[in-house]
């Protein structure tokens, strides 16, 4: 299942805040890496530093410290212009907060990425449509986000973050907004983009039966991996 | 790319149509400003051209120079007669036509219509220098102009007071108190630059005015016409020499006449109203960078409201690049439009001032076409900073912001 060598690799990340004495260490020494296809929940109280290491994971931030390796480049050293490129190339994001364009159809928004990749506008439109439907959508493509529910509006951005066929699905608390019976919806659907495209997912959350869905889960405590381990009866 | 982008600003300016209106209201005021201040002006500077034109080419004019009124004249005053038109006749080098002339305002009647109109006695030479055409008949013949005959031709605004529709050939009109027979019509002139409708007129053989209208031997004006590619400033010296030798005027001692070169005159009329032009259009202008500043306000206040968008944009893969021409192009689309309507507004003005002033309505491509590239320019300019604002964000900042 796993490559030769892991999808993402910390070695030693720090993440410091201010200087001197004011200063905040989110993330002091911490060590994990992740191979491709694997689902990992990432948990641990507010202040943990599970946050900081989500946003390191999905390229949005950089460590103060130690090595960040993605797909076996030094992520962590790379410019702002090649972190975009390794966002739009590889990653996919869904956020809590659905985090989708308000007044722009379902369709549209997932278009988005594909649009910053250059895809003729006709090709861009048969993904879109080919993505909401495998997030279960057909039939919703042309609604507003204001027109849908907060379970289909989690679906029109995990189709999004998938419309470009991405290595790696960031979550940030996916199902935070939303209650047991959709949580439930969201995380099959999830955890069934893992089986069957192979996607490997990062997902952060706080709630036990939501982390349950992943094969592994990574506590932090006070900057720190606290545990790292396999969820033997999971799936 | 490009056009997905035009698209999105166009989506953004018609969510917030009311913003926008007001934002676009800066430049379309600026730009119509602009736009109806050089289309009036070039308008003005090309009708007091055609006035220059309609007094005739290259035309000079003499006049007897007149005592000041405090009395501290220093040249012996003195009329022009028929030896200061021969000299210039027998001395003149350059010239196309000189003509006598004698004028006064007269009242003419034609049945129940009466006017005061400018009546001239003149040289046959007369219409060659005011490059004077007829529109019907004849004019006077060498014999008719020696011999003082009642014969006369009259202008457009005459002939159609008295004569409407009919056939003004042969017809008698009373001038003064001289019966006179009309032989031909003279070509519309239209107002002078001096707001005089030089239509209005009767012209007779300065031998028949002199005689028949005033009773005296009376020149007023002399008229010479130079020739092309001769400068009027040539001919005008020469013109000088001759008079002060007719005239008998002592070395040292100064001119009892006076020579105009319409030509100066027109000239220096057309460089005023082209310096006003401009300078109405620099402050025109001014407004236009103050609809400039409209446009980064309101970019910025866009900015910060989109943060969050901006966060996601970044989050998913765009570049600063992508972003930065996002709002570019939103910028420049807002300050286009404005441009576009400015014009549409500016024409309309100009249009209506050309009605009221009666000056052609001369609209100019050129200007047209700046006005276009500049409005856009101020909206890529002034749109810089803020999308440049918006590209640096951090999208995890961006992100968190409500």
């Amino acid at each position: 299942m796993s490559a030769d060598r892991p999808l993402i690799r910390f070695d030693g990340v720090w993440k410091t805040y201010g200087r001197g004495e004011a200063s905040v260490h989110a993330l002091a020494g911490v060590s994990f890496s992740i191979d491709r296809g694997e689902f990992v929940a990432i948990m641990g109280p507010s202040g943990s530093g599970k946050s900081t290491a989500m946003n390191i994971v999905g390229c949005l931030d950089m460590p103060t410290g130690g090595r960040h390796g993605f797909l076996g480049a030094d992520a962590g050293r790379l410019d702002r212009g090649r972190r975009a490129t390794l966002r739009n190339r590889y990653i996919g994001f869904v956020f809590q907060g659905y985090n989708l364009l308000a007044r722009t159809t379902a369709a549209e928004n997932v278009e988005l990425p594909l649009i910053y990749r250059g895809v003729p506008a006709s090709e861009r439109r048969q993904l879109a449509m080919q993505a909401l439907a495998e997030v279960g959508l057909n039939g919703r493509e042309h609604h507003t986000p204001a027109e849908l529910s907060g379970g289909q509006q989690q679906r029109v951005a995990i189709a999004r973050a998938i419309v470009t066929r991405p290595m790696l699905l960031v979550a940030d608390e996916p199902t935070g907004n939303l209650d047991t019976a959709r949580s439930h919806e969201i995380m099959d659907l999830l955890t069934r983009l893992n089986r069957e495209f192979g996607l490997t997912v990062v997902m952060v959350t706080h709630e036990q039966d939501v982390a349950g869905y992943a094969d592994r889960t990574i506590r932090f405590l006070d900057g720190h991996v606290a545990s790292d381990t396999l969820n033997a009866e999971a799936a | 790319m490009l056009w997905e982008t035009v698209r999105l600003a166009l989506r953004s300016v018609r969510r917030n149509v009311l913003r926008s209106f007001l934002t676009l209201l800066g430049i379309v005021i600026g730009v119509a400003a602009v736009i109806a201040m050089l289309t009036i002006g070039s308008g003005t500077t090309e009708k007091v051209k055609s006035d220059i034109a309609q007094l005739g080419s290259n035309l000079l004019v003499v006049r007897a120079a007149r005592p000041d009124r405090s009395g501290s004249t220093s040249f012996t005053p003195r009329r022009l007669d028929e030896k200061d038109v021969a000299g210039l006749v027998g001395g003149l080098t350059s010239a196309r036509a000189v003509s006598a002339a004698a004028q006064s305002t007269v009242r003419v009647v034609f049945g129940a219509q009466n006017t005061a109109a400018d009546v001239t006695g003149a040289d046959l030479d007369y219409f060659v220098a005011r490059d004077w055409g007829l529109a019907e008949g004849r004019l006077f013949t060498e014999s008719e102009a020696r011999g003082g005959t009642n014969v006369c031709v009259i202008g457009q605004t005459v002939r159609t007071l008295f004569f409407g529709a009919g056939d003004p050939d042969g017809q008698s009109i009373r001038v003064g108190k001289m019966s006179c027979r009309v032989i031909g019509v003279l070509e519309s002139k239209g107002t002078s630059g001096f707001g005089q409708d030089q239509d209005n007129t009767v012209v007779m053989p300065l031998t028949t005015y002199q005689r028949r209208i005033v009773g005296r031997r009376n020149i007023d004006t002399i008229y010479v016409s130079a020739m092309d590619g001769v400068a009027t400033s040539d001919v005008q010296e020469e013109m000088e020499t001759i008079l002060r030798e007719t005239r008998r005027i002592a070395p040292g001692a100064d001119d009892n006449f006076d020579v105009r070169d319409m030509t100066q005159i027109a000239d220096a009329m057309a460089s005023a109203t082209a310096t006003m032009t401009g300078m109405l259009g620099a402050v025109a202008g001014v407004s236009l960078l103050v609809g400039g500043i409209g446009i980064m306000n309101i970019m910025l206040v866009s900015v910060t409201e989109r943060t969050r968008e901006i966060g996601i944009r970044l989050a998913i893969g765009a570049h600063e690049r992508h972003i930065l021409v996002q709002f570019l192009v939103e910028a420049t689309v807002l300050s286009l439009l404005g441009g576009l309507i400015g014009i549409a507004i500016g024409l309309a003005l100009a249009g209506a001032a050309s009605l009221a002033l009666a000056i052609p309505f001369a609209p100019s491509p050129a200007v047209i076409l700046l006005a276009v590239g500049f409005s856009a320019l101020i909206g890529m300019v002034f749109g810089f900073f803020p999308a440049l604002r918006g590209a640096r964000l951090d999208p995890i900042v961006a992100l968190r912001h409500e």
